[in-house]
């Protein structure tokens, strides 16, 4: 049995520990409710904006369009978005492995993160590093979506990578995120997500239909960028809450059990004292 | 005059802009000037720089839009904006700034100009002024 003074150390850090995640936790809850508001905010555009490119293409039919079909390039570029910031639970893993675990391999893709964790370790697992922009998730804003909408889009048109995606941690709500992998280009539009009255309008485009496009797109994919990087910011703090939580009510019973385990001891010790006086006593009479 | 109101709504990324019953509502493409009023034919079009002035029944209203796309439908005009802003959001003088430094850009003519961007940001500059004016 490991000696009061032991126990009583080990109870010292453990609480000190605890003050620490229950300080984090209050923190991130604060951060969460700031990054939520947010990340509703921004949900209106985003949702207009797949409406409008999915009826678009819709009616568009079969533009030959570059957005719209494939180029020869093997290469896939993918957006992964993480934090630069541990003690989130899984949030970071999570998205790595939604990566590991694709039909995308090691030798074909192109890696742009946002977000340290996500860039060391998927530097570690062997995958090319093309463009990091961790500074931007501290505090997102629309002209950084921008900016990293432009990189890839070169990489596109200049006929480097065939295929777009876009990884992140979908916010669905507080206590529930959901790493996703999205495909940007070329644009793949799902026709069930096409309201009925929608398919039989007949939409005039101006300047025509390919220049729109060309304009369009990129403010689509931007849209998704900066959408993802909102959302990736309110769960990368709903995931440290729930994870500072549970390591806050972890430090509670460990606490308790060693309080139990002190007792004991001081308790065992007590004992022993009286039970050694007591033959002592006997002993002299 | 209730017959003939259709809904506007302008979104931005940061915010719903803009959301009301308007009878006529005027903004700039990169065609051209437009002005729409009720049951227009359905049309896309990609915008520019420049003032939108929508027209409730109670009078006008002007807000500056940069970049964006617009949806008309007969009842609904849709402004998809990249920025947005009411002219009591503008900072005139940042925006003189702002102009005086794309002008001095372009006049520079330096080689790696990005010649679209300074363009754009001039005439951003001049749009948040005008509307000011």
């Amino acid at each position: 049995m490991a000696s009061m003074r032991d126990i009583k150390r080990r109870k010292t850090s453990i609480s000190s520990t605890q003050q620490i995640t229950k300080a984090m936790k209050l923190v991130s809850t604060v951060k969460l409710q700031k990054a939520k508001n947010r990340a509703e905010e921004t949900t209106p555009y985003f949702n207009y904006m797949y409406q409008t490119v999915c009826s678009m293409l819709a009616k568009a039919g079969q533009v030959n369009h570059p957005y719209l079909t494939r180029n020869d390039s093997e290469r896939k570029a993918v957006i992964v978005i993480t934090s630069n910031r541990g003690l989130a639970g899984g949030y970071n893993s999570n998205v790595v492995r939604l990566i590991t675990g694709s039909d995308i391999s090691v030798e074909q893709a192109s890696i742009y993160t946002v977000g340290r964790k996500g860039q060391e370790a998927l530097a570690r697992k062997g995958y090319e590093m093309t463009a990091d922009y961790s500074d931007v998730i501290e505090a997102p804003v629309y002209e950084d979506a921008v900016a990293m909408c432009q990189d890839v889009l070169q990489a596109y048109a200049a006929g480097e990578v065939g295929e777009i995606y876009l990884a992140y941690t979908h916010f669905k709500n507080t206590v529930s995120h959901e790493p996703k992998l999205l495909k940007l280009l070329p644009v793949e539009v799902n026709g069930e997500d096409v309201a009925e009255q929608d398919k039989n309008l007949l939409m005039n485009f101006e300047p025509n239909e390919e220049e729109a496009l060309d304009l369009i797109i990129p403010k689509y994919i931007t849209s998704l960028i900066y959408g993802a990087l909102v959302e990736a910011v309110a769960s990368e703090n709903g995931a440290r809450m729930q994870a500072m939580d549970s390591a806050t009510s972890n430090a509670e019973d460990m606490i308790n059990d060693l309080s139990l385990k002190y007792n004991r001891a001081r308790q065992g010790s007590i004992t022993q004292e009286l039970t050694e006086i007591i033959a002592g006593a006997e002993a002299i009479s | 005059m209730a017959d003939n109101l259709f809904t506007v709504e302008i979104i931005t990324p940061d915010r719903i802009f803009y959301h009301g019953e308007a009878t006529m509502i005027e903004f700039n493409t990169v065609e051209g000037e437009i002005g729409v009023f009720k049951d227009h034919i359905p049309l896309t079009t990609v915008l520019a720089p420049g003032i939108v002035t929508i027209t409730e029944q109670e009078g006008a209203k002007k807000a500056a839009v940069h970049a964006g796309f617009a949806e008309i439908l007969g009842d609904k005009v849709t402004l998809l904006a990249e920025v947005a802003e009411w002219p009591d959001e503008i900072d005139l003088e940042r925006a003189r700034r702002a102009e005086d430094r794309a002008r001095e850009r372009l006049e520079k003519k330096d080689a790696n100009l990005d010649v679209v961007r300074a363009e754009l940001a001039l005439k951003k500059a001049l749009v948040r002024q005008d509307i000011l004016a």
